[in-house]
This record gives C-alpha cells, sequence and structure tokens, in this order.
C-alpha cells in the first residue's frame, strides 16, 4: 500500500507467519488473548504437529508457558502446579462451597490449571480443624463431670491426617484409574488429567471447615443438619463434574460410578463425625476417651 | 627429522628462549593475599573458646531483639542460624512435658511431636513459598519462623507460672488472652520478615500457612493441664 522505501510510513504488520517465511528459526513471540491461544493449542495439538514457525520446539516452550513438562524430579516441576493468586483460589473455594447446577468446576474454575496449593492446605486445615474441634466437643460434653480428666489427644491428628489425606489422593487415584480404563474402552469421554480429579476432591473438603467447627456445639439435631448440608454440597460439586465423564458410558456403570463417589463422601462425613466428636449422652460411662462410632446405645 | 626430534622431546625447543635485554623484567614474587584485617577475622583459631561461644551467643540474642520489636529488618535473614529456633524447640518441647501424662500417653504432646510439628511444619512452609515464587531462601525461612515461635515459648512459661497457682476458669481466661497475644505477636512478626519476598498477589496464600502452624503451637500451649 504505502512505499516500501520510506522507512517512516507506518506499514501494516502481517501475519506473523508470513513474516518468517524467509528466516523459519526465528523465536517469535505473540502476544494474543489467552482464550484464543488456548483455542490456537488445542487446534494444533489437534491437527498434529504441523510445520509451524510457531510451534518449533523451543519457541512453544516460550510461547505456550508453564505446561510442558519438566522432569518430575525437579523442583520446577511442582512449581507449575502453584502458579495461583490469592483471587483464584478464594474464587475455587467460593466456587467449591456454592455449586451452581451447569457448571463444571473443572471447566469454569479450574481451566486446566489444577493447583495443588488449595488441595493440600485445605486437607491440612481440616486435619487440625477435625482434632481441635473434637477436643473442645468432648472437653464441653463431659464438662462438669467429676472424674473427667481433660487431655488433649493429639494422636486424634494423625488419625484425622491419614483418613483425610488418603480420601484426598487415593480416592481420586482410583478414579483418575478407573476413567482411564473406561476411556479406552470408550472413545469420546471428557477425560481429567489425575492433577484436576485431585484440585476437585480437595476442594469439595472446603465445605468441611465451618461444618466441622459447628459440630463443636453438642447439639445432636444441629450437627446432623450441617453434615446433610455439607454432604450436599460437596457431593454435588463431585457429582456434576464427573458426570460428563460417565454420561456416555454404560447406565449400570455410571451409576455405580457415582453411587460410589457418594457413597465415600458420605464415609468421610459421617465416619469422621462419629470418630472424633462423642455424643453429648448424659449416662455415657466416662472411661478413656474411646471412640463412640455411631453405636446409639439404646436409651429406656 | 630436525623437527621430529624436537617434537619426540616436549619443551625441547624452549630451552633456548630469552628475553632481549632491552626489555626491563620485574617484579614482586610475593603471593597476594587480602588485607591484613581480613586475616584477623578469619581466623578465629586462636582466639579463647569463651569468645567463640560468646560470638554465637550474641548473634542469637540479637535476632531474639528483632523478633521482639519486629520491623523490617534484614537482620535476622542476612545472618541466619538455626541456633535460636533448637533452643527455642528444645524449650518448648521441655516446657510441654510433664503434662496429665496418663498411662496411655493422652496427657500431651511427646517431646518428639512437638519436634516433628515445629520442624516439619516449618518445611513444609519453607517449601510452599518457595514454590509460590518466594525470594527468600530455604534456611533463611527455617531461620525466620523458628524464631518467631519466641513469644509462645515465652507464653508457655507464663502459661505455666498461671497454672502453678490456680487451674480455673480465671487461669483459663489469663491463659487465653496470654497465648492469643502471643500467637498474633508471633504470626505478625514472622509475616513482617516473609512477606516481603512474596510477590503482592499471592502475600495471602503465603501468610495462612503460618497463621495456620502458629494457631497449633498455640494450641498446643494452651490446652496444655499439669497432671495433679
Amino acid at each position: 500500500m504505502a512505499s516500501a522505501n520510506d522507512p517512516f510510513q507506518f506499514k501494516e504488520f502481517e501475519e506473523a507467519g508470513s513474516l518468517l517465511e524467509a528466516n523459519r528459526d526465528a523465536v517469535t513471540i505473540s502476544i494474543q488473548d489467552e482464550d484464543v491461544k488456548s483455542d490456537k493449542q488445542r487446534k494444533a495439538g489437534a491437527n498434529g504437529y504441523e510445520e509451524d514457525p510457531l510451534t518449533d520446539d523451543d519457541s512453544t516452550q516460550l510461547l505456550s508457558g508453564q505446561k510442558e513438562s519438566a522432569p518430575f524430579w525437579t523442583f520446577e516441576y511442582y512449581q507449575k502446579f502453584f502458579d495461583v493468586e490469592t483471587h483464584h483460589v478464594k474464587e475455587r473455594i467460593i466456587g467449591s462451597v456454592l455449586p451452581w447446577p451447569g457448571k463444571n468446576f473443572i471447566h469454569v474454575y479450574l481451566r486446566r490449571n489444577p493447583d495443588l496449593y488449595g488441595p493440600f492446605w485445605i486437607c491440612t486445615t481440616l486435619v487440625f480443624a477435625i482434632a481441635i474441634s473434637g477436643n473442645i466437643s468432648n472437653f464441653l460434653v463431659h464438662l462438669g463431670k467429676p472424674n473427667y480428666k481433660y487431655t488433649p489427644e493429639f494422636q486424634k491428628v494423625t488419625i484425622a491426617a491419614t483418613a483425610i489425606f488418603s480420601y484426598a489422593w487415593l480416592v481420586p487415584l482410583a478414579l483418575w484409574g478407573f476413567l482411564l480404563w473406561r476411556g479406552n474402552k470408550i472413545m469420546n469421554l471428557v477425560s481429567y488429567s489425575f492433577m484436576e480429579i485431585v484440585c476437585v476432591y480437595g476442594y469439595s473438603l472446603a465445605i468441611y471447615v465451618p461444618a466441622v467447627v459447628i459440630w463443636i456445639l453438642p447439639f445432636e439435631w444441629l450437627r446432623w443438619f450441617s453434615v446433610v448440608v455439607a454432604l450436599c454440597l460437596s457431593g454435588s460439586v463431585l457429582v456434576m463434574t464427573f458426570w460428563p465423564t460417565v454420561r456416555d458410558d454404560h447406565p449400570k456403570v455410571m451409576v455405580a460410578t457415582m453411587a460410589a463417589i457418594v457413597t465415600l463422601n458420605v464415609l468421610l462425613a459421617v465416619g469422621c463425625k462419629a470418630y472424633f466428636f462423642s455424643k453429648p449422652e448424659p449416662d455415657l460411662p466416662v472411661t478413656k476417651s474411646t471412640p463412640t462410632a455411631g453405636i446409639k446405645i439404646p436409651s429406656t | 627429522m630436525a623437527a621430529a626430534e624436537e617434537a619426540s622431546r616436549p619443551f625441547a625447543g624452549l630451552s633456548d628462549v630469552s628475553i632481549s635485554e632491552d626489555i626491563p623484567v620485574e617484579g614482586d614474587i610475593s603471593v597476594p593475599v587480602g588485607s591484613s584485617r581480613r586475616d584477623e577475622e578469619f581466623s578465629t583459631l586462636d582466639e579463647p573458646v569463651k569468645e567463640t561461644i560468646l560470638r554465637d551467643l550474641r548473634a542469637v540474642g540479637n535476632k531474639f531483639i528483632h523478633v521482639l520489636y519486629p520491623k523490617r529488618s534484614s537482620a535476622l535473614l542476612r545472618d541466619w542460624d538455626l541456633w535460636g529456633p533448637l533452643l527455642l524447640c528444645v524449650t518448648l518441647a521441655l516446657l510441654l512435658q510433664g503434662g496429665a501424662a496418663d498411662n496411655d500417653d493422652q496427657g500431651g504432646p511427646q517431646f518428639a511431636e512437638v519436634f516433628v510439628i515445629v520442624w516439619f511444619g516449618s518445611i513444609i512452609i519453607t517449601l510452599n513459598s518457595k514454590l509460590l515464587g518466594g525470594t527468600i531462601s530455604f534456611f533463611q525461612s527455617l531461620c525466620v519462623l523458628g524464631y518467631c515461635i519466641m513469644p509462645l515459648t515465652v507464653a508457655m512459661i507464663v502459661c505455666r507460672l498461671v497454672l502453678l497457682g490456680s487451674s480455673g476458669t480465671v487461669s483459663f481466661a489469663v491463659r487465653l488472652i496470654v497465648v492469643t497475644a502471643s500467637f498474633g505477636w508471633s504470626t505478625f512478626a514472622s509475616t513482617a520478615f516473609l512477606a516481603d519476598s512474596q510477590p503482592p498477589n499471592r502475600k495471602a496464600l503465603v501468610v495462612y500457612p503460618v497463621f495456620l502452624f502458629y494457631f497449633v503451637i498455640g494450641w498446643m500451649v494452651l490446652t496444655f493441664s499439669p497432671s495433679q
């Protein structure tokens, strides 16, 4: 359009690809919208690797950013799972506590950036919350009894930690393996990476932290009410997240998977409540603090 | 032939190298050492043992004072050491002994449990802050977290003294106030040192684990009940 000889004349910039026809090895930086970039990535991935100056190995590392895998024994590999900011974590916690029908947690909140910060610290908080709240509730229940000696029970921390961390890590592992196996049998399953499943499970435990604090108050009806509410919220997050993965599957498998997810969640909640929080029954013999594992002593 | 002969004897060709007369060659063949002041600083081998110990103790004490009045100083970070944290951890663990030790060991945390919680917790918090992109080094962070346990150790001493007197509700209220104040002080002190090394949009992500850490230690201090 303009004369090519005048250096001060504004020239339109052509696409990077055509500019680089002469020099295919040049490293280019293309500043685009994040969504456009990720769409491009997905398209490039779907079509296989075409010869494109922008997808040369080195420049791909620079352009597509963090997702190229460093070997898993380096520090940098784990650093990419902590690539979140404060408001991201806040949004994810709120999204897990207030699930909205139709909002798949992984698609809406994670957006291919699963983090390990949330799951790990939510689990740790829950462990200590359970131990401390259980201790306080025991103390309140047995307050005033003459032969009760207050003991801070520290091995409950270990037990709580084992239960919660194994739920938050082993169940996603099993679920991921199961989805992988089903994905081999049935094409076009929506599949999640292991980290995303861990992330969903970790964030779904966030609702239990206030629930556990409520369990301090020694009112049975309040405890059961909060258990039910917490179960509904966290269960619905999980169900809505995994529904698209099993929807196209055999109906028996679908029902079984959903039932397993919900059942494990229920088991965790009820088990924790029963083990760490003794029931406020006045005629309970006060020996050492043995766990009252949900066995209702029939009151006459 | 001559070349082959010469090549077979290394350095043979150098035997007749000479420098022409009109280039003055002079110099000083002496091993360059640092100034004598640097020399004195590093050779601490000859000083009395008391001097050596006192130097470390003074450094530790200096850092204690920095924790007492936490301002944004880099003294804790620059010359980190782990003596102070070790001292505080051992003191805290010893003070937490002798609790309501029933036969089933449910009385209080064992010595090892306190150690594990303090050191393992510090390591995990340090790893967390490094993974989030912090610029602080591993041992500097351990040093800061360890030194900032000092207010809680002081609270533990106060609690034990209060428990010597009475063990009722009033003493519980006093202990609660003391522990809460020292927990707040610890968290505030350590974030004063640590928060600068984080990018601003992740400060809360780094501060929360520190808060949890001192909360758990404060809980251990508060729930200590002596054996009657």
